[in-house]
């Protein structure tokens, strides 16, 4: 059982040498291992700056608040503390790392989070599973990291890792965005079977309520200005479908 | 075989209003023909004359010695030769006063010879050790048509040294030559390699430069034919003092030619300095060439200097690609995150890093043993400054 919450959270983007500008103004929102809260808005909203500046993106800068996995404020820990103490970002932009390969990325991550070295045969069985779960070609081991990959491909990437570094707590930063159908459910599956066993809360940042059909959420938070404007259950989703964020970007205006 | 803008001017009687090239396809074998270098000509403006040790001004009298292996397959002749064999010198011009120095003053030259549609099953591989004092040498590799050959030249030790490494690579042959220089952090070189393509034919230049206080290296390409292929790819790793300088010339003076130059260095420690010159002519009257060069530096300190100059003349307007780019910084710290946001601690996300950004050039390295080997040494290199 894990609780993961944030707390009164504000927070820029660094945009030059002396320009930064106020993106999270004031963020509250607690996750319990098991619940998925849904966090949709409008485009500019914040919603991306709230899952980078978790991460501890070197781009965005936290003045105010708190970030607590079990009481333990991941803010003073650096960026790779945070994924070790089970902070997983699947990133919207997955970033891509010339001439290191995939499996040996991959590697050194699980040996990083579990704590020790994976048997090679073993490892090499349950990222070939992991793969094939996703339709994931067995030769994008060998390939540089996200190097040349289309926008699914990466995607589907990001839910590898999720499925292999077994987090407390994934946010998952519109990972449906540029996905067709097919690519969507196979995205949707992965982050569902990490699911599987309650054991892990789900952030998902989404600006559509189309994957939404394939992972349900518990809760559903209206995120615009920089904070969460509403918090419902899923029906709240619905609301938003039929009507759109128009209120609430009003209301902020 | 240069292109007809770039000939020397004694030869241009009546060309009239013809651009002629700044760029150095011209030269001459007689060390007396050039001036001794003051550091402000544009050849010289980025070498520290001072730790040439004599080269540029007749200083360094020759009396050292090597230790040479030679490791050659079937297929393949190797020959130590005189100064009075033909065959010395014969793609081009020492473009310097340390190269033509060299020649003039040269005892011994290697032939490295593959037979007409020979394919060795193992490279040709030369390592030299360099045992102190100063020597020039000439080496000449010819590779006969159709044949298809990777060729080594592995230097190592201590000691000054220049030369000349002239290559022919004849029609439909291909040829891989890589060039290591792994000397001692005391030893200076400065070489230039004179390649001639012959019509269909692909020459592959792979330069990895470690070692060395100061390494000047200028590979120089030019065309027999249509279809010609040239690609140089190097690599430097330059630590505290040391100076690497690498100055390629392609000259397009064929239509149909190809070439592709990546050079990609790493910089770490005090006075550590990298110096890449691309220069590239597409001649006057040739058509559908392809060339782009890229330099790329990674500065691992902010103790480094690069200096980073790309050349393009272009004398048509019949080109089918001509580009170039460089760029020089700090690692990417958005790489970084994203490693570190898997759990990846700082150091080790900085090394895989660094790592892959060599391994993108090794792994155009044909052959499996000597990617491993060069990845060790680069390893080494990199293991002193961590």
């Amino acid at each position: 059982m894990t609780k993961f919450e944030i707390r009164g959270l504000r927070a820029d983007v660094l945009i030059g040498e002396d320009e930064r500008q106020e993106i999270l103004k004031g963020v509250d929102l607690t996750i319990n291992s098991g619940e998925t809260h849904a966090i949709m808005g409008p485009n500019g909203s914040g919603k991306s700056t709230l899952a980078y500046a978790i991460a501890g993106h070197p781009r965005y800068e936290i003045t105010e608040g708190d970030v607590l996995v079990d009481g333990e404020n991941i803010l003073e820990m650096s960026v790779d503390e945070r994924a070790r103490a089970g902070v997983f970002l699947a990133m919207q932009y997955p970033v891509e790392v010339p001439g290191v390969s995939m499996s040996n990325f991959l590697r050194s991550s699980v040996t990083s989070v579990r704590g020790e070295a994976p048997k090679l045969r073993q490892f090499s069985k349950e990222l070939q599973g992991a793969m094939k779960n996703l339709a994931i070609d067995s030769a994008f081991a060998a390939r540089g990291v996200n190097e040349g990959f289309s926008g699914g491909e990466k995607k589907r990437h990001e839910i590898l890792q999720l499925e292999l570094l077994k987090p407390k707590v994934a946010i998952l930063d519109e990972t449906d965005s540029g996905l067709d159908v097919d690519a969507l459910k196979i995205v949707s599956e992965g982050v569902n079977r990490a699911k599987e066993g309650g054991e892990m809360g789900v952030m998902l940042i989404t600006h559509y309520t189309r994957i939404l059909n394939y992972v349900k959420p518990d809760f559903v938070h209206v995120f615009a200005n920089g904070r969460i404007a509403e918090s419902g259950g899923a029906e709240l989703a619905d609301v938003l479908e039929a009507d759109g964020y128009e209120r609430f970007v009003k209301a902020g205006a | 075989m240069t292109s007809p803008s770039t000939e020397p001017k004694a030869h241009s009687h009546g060309l009239g209003e013809i651009p002629f090239s700044k760029l150095a396809t011209h030269g001459s074998f007689d060390v007396n023909d050039f001036p001794v270098p003051n550091g402000r000509e544009e050849e010289w403006r980025f070498t520290p004359l001072r730790r040439l040790r004599g080269l540029h001004d007749g200083k360094a009298v020759a009396g050292g010695t090597d230790k040479v292996d030679v490791d050659a397959p079937e297929g393949v002749t190797v020959e130590t030769v005189g100064r009075d064999d033909a065959r010395i010198g014969t793609a081009g011009f020492p473009a310097d006063r340390v190269t033509a120095q060299a020649h003039s003053s040269f005892e011994q030259a290697t032939v490295i010879t593959v037979a007409q549609g020979a394919v060795p099953e193992r490279p040709v591989t030369v390592n030299r050790e360099a045992r102190g004092g100063t020597r020039y040498d000439q080496f000449v590799v010819e590779v006969k048509p159709l044949a298809e050959a990777v060729v080594v030249l592995n230097h190592t030790g201590t000691g000054v040294r220049a030369g000349s490494v002239d290559v022919h690579v004849g029609e439909g042959a291909r040829l891989t030559l890589i060039s290591l220089q792994d000397w001692d952090n005391d030893a200076v070189d400065v070489s230039q390699h004179n390649a001639q393509v012959a019509k269909d034919a692909t020459f592959k230049s792979i330069v990895i430069t470690l070692g060395g206080d100061l390494v000047r290296l200028s590979p120089k390409v030019a065309y027999k034919g249509r279809g010609a292929n040239a690609e140089l790819h190097g690599l430097y790793f330059t630590g505290d003092g040391q100076h690497h300088e690498h100055r390629s010339l392609i000259d397009h003076n064929v239509s149909n030619t190809r070439s592709r130059v990546e050079y990609k260095g790493a910089l770490s420690g005090k006075g550590a300095h990298g110096v890449w010159i691309g220069d590239v002519i597409i001649g006057e009257g040739t058509t559908g060439t392809d060339s782009y060069e890229h330099n790329r530096n990674l500065q691992l300190t902010d103790d480094t200097r690069v200096d980073s100059v790309p050349n393009l003349e272009i004398f048509t307007g019949e080109v089918e690609g001509a580009g170039h780019a460089s760029a020089s910084g700090r690692l990417d710290d958005i790489h970084l995150f994203y490693l570190r946001s898997r759990g990846i601690p700082e150091d080790e996300a900085r090394r895989l890093v660094i790592r892959g950004y060599f391994l993108e050039l090794i792994g155009r390295i044909p052959v499996g043993e000597l990617r491993e080997g060069i990845m060790a040494k680069v390893e080494r290199k990199l293991a002193e400054h961590e």
